[in-house]
């Protein structure tokens, strides 16, 4: 039966579905993303690309400013603390929070544990690049789960790759045999049981969202038409030259991802992409950060 | 029977799942064109309002769907859903069907830190499994209105005409008596308006 705090987390992921997640640095761009039909806001004070930009080390937001973005829109909130810190997390849940991103995109405060996020009874989501890190996210107790893809680079191709990674492994988990699945829970590094779920449901036992690299509604559609149940997205918005015109346009184009016509439409006239940069020419790999 | 299922944003799937296992055909609604097939019923699933709104008026949905609903195409809304179809929404200008003839208060009991999950009694029905997850509460509900299930003193679903709208999630769990309720009282006895 259904009746813990942890059942309720994973039911509000299930009502991001179909929607895009944006990340903001001021209320205004809040209410610039509310308008443009996020289905959540993702408050930080710098995003990725300005991180990347910046180095040293980046952590939790003030909460001043993230309390400043729940004020600004009705949608909800969430915000990143860092990978291991427990201290951080707490304080997000102090101040209400909708949702916490473990996030590697933030530098990493322990290099070995990740939050026990089942003490919590606030909801989590992590990034993962293949079903063994989503599986262990699980199973500390993250309620939602997104690729990590390569963040703040505008280059969608880490994205893919994970998404084509954790899809292609569902569907062999699949179709295995009950000998065959205590091998695979022993090889991915997983709990059983949450490895059988995956068999039965062919599917992760939670939301599964495309985040990492996303910067055109095309990157948007390719990650639903992958297997993605919704889309964040981080710099590629408020780097780009039209924020609320391609805000929009990634939304609808997650709605209608499989209307070739209507994607052509809505790629159209959008205005300068965010720059980019290509993985061979970054030096910190974050989705390297929290296996 | 054919089932429309609005799925611009939200837990559309889950809706779609449960009329399906139910023996139901189900359609999705998320452009125009889809609106050329014939529907028994609408569900307006959870999600954020916001969103699904402005979807609803820029894909050009929002005037076919209020005028269908209006003709009498029964409608089962659950969360955002009910936000869609209030006449007036409370601390926003902006409404959207305009189809029910109630006053409705969005994220009414507070964060996601304040959702919540009870047994309840639904149109007689004993122990219905209800999730509240960032719920939104009727504050009016015009006179004449069918009241189907109550928490704490507060209206959790009502019944107008051929319009059911909740402020709980009944789809999220394997409990689909609620979907059934909808197809035999409203669906099979659909009132003419």
């Amino acid at each position: 039966m259904k009746n813990t705090q942890y059942e309720l987390n994973c039911d509000l992921a299930k009502m991001l579905k179909g929607g895009v997640i944006m990340d903001v640095t001021t209320p205004e761009q809040a209410r610039i993303a509310e308008d443009a039909g996020a289905c959540a806001v993702m408050a930080l004070e710098r995003i990725p690309a300005d991180i990347r930009a910046a180095g040293g080390v980046s952590r939790m937001s003030d909460p001043g400013m993230i309390r400043g973005i729940q004020e600004a829109v009705s949608i909800p909130v969430m915000a990143k603390c860092r990978i291991g810190h427990i201290a951080e997390a707490r304080i997000l849940e102090a101040i209400g929070i909708d949702y916490i991103d473990e996030s590697e995109v933030l530098s990493p405060a322990d290099d070995v544990y990740h939050i026990n996020k089942q003490a919590f009874k606030i909801p989590f989501v992590c990034g993962a690049r293949d079903l063994g890190e989503a599986l262990r996210r699980i199973a500390e107790g993250a309620a939602m789960i997104r690729t990590k893809g390569e963040p703040g680079t505008g280059d969608v191709v880490q994205a893919v790759r994970h998404m084509r990674k954790m899809m292609q492994e569902i569907r062999r988990v699949n179709s295995m045999a009950d000998d065959e699945l205590y091998e695979a829970a022993k090889t991915l590094q997983v709990p059983f049981h949450l490895l059988d779920k995956v068999r039965s449901t062919g599917k992760l036992p939670v939301v599964n969202f495309a985040a990492g690299g996303v910067a055109t509604p095309a990157d948007a559609a390719l990650m639903m038409m992958l297997g993605a149940e919704g889309v964040f997205v981080g710099s590629g918005i408020f780097k780009s030259g039209d924020p609320a015109k391609r805000a929009a346009a990634i939304v609808k184009a997650v709605t209608n991802y499989q209307d070739a016509g209507m994607l052509a439409e809505l790629s159209t006239g959008l205005g300068e992409a965010m720059v980019g940069i290509n993985p061979a020419e970054i030096k910190v790999i974050m989705e390297e950060r929290g296996i | 029977m054919k089932i429309a299922i609005l799925a611009l944003q939200g837990d559309f799937a889950e809706h779609e799942a449960g009329f399906r296992s139910l023996g139901c055909d189900t359609f999705q609604i998320r452009q125009k064109k889809d609106l050329e097939h014939h529907a028994d019923a609408l569900i307006l699933p959870g999600g954020e309002s916001t969103v699904q709104g402005k979807l609803l008026r820029e894909l050009d949905l929002i005037e076919i769907l209020r005028e269908r609903i209006g003709n009498g195409l029964p409608v089962m809304a659950t969360c955002a859903g009910t936000i869609l179809l209030a006449r007036q929404l409370l601390d926003d200008p902006v409404s959207h069907f305009g189809t029910l003839n109630a006053v409705v208060r969005r994220n009414a009991y507070g964060r996601q830190l304040d959702s919540f999950f009870i047994h309840g009694s639904f149109a007689g029905l004993p122990d219905v499994p209800m999730s509240f997850i960032r719920a939104p509460q009727f504050e009016f509900c015009a006179p004449g209105t069918e009241v189907l299930a109550e928490h704490q003193g507060r209206i959790t679903a009502v019944r107008q005409g051929n319009q059911l709208a909740m402020t709980f999630h009944p789809e999220l769990g394997k409990d689909l008596r609620v979907a059934s309720w909808f197809l035999s009282e409203i669906v099979q006895k659909r009132h003419s308006v």
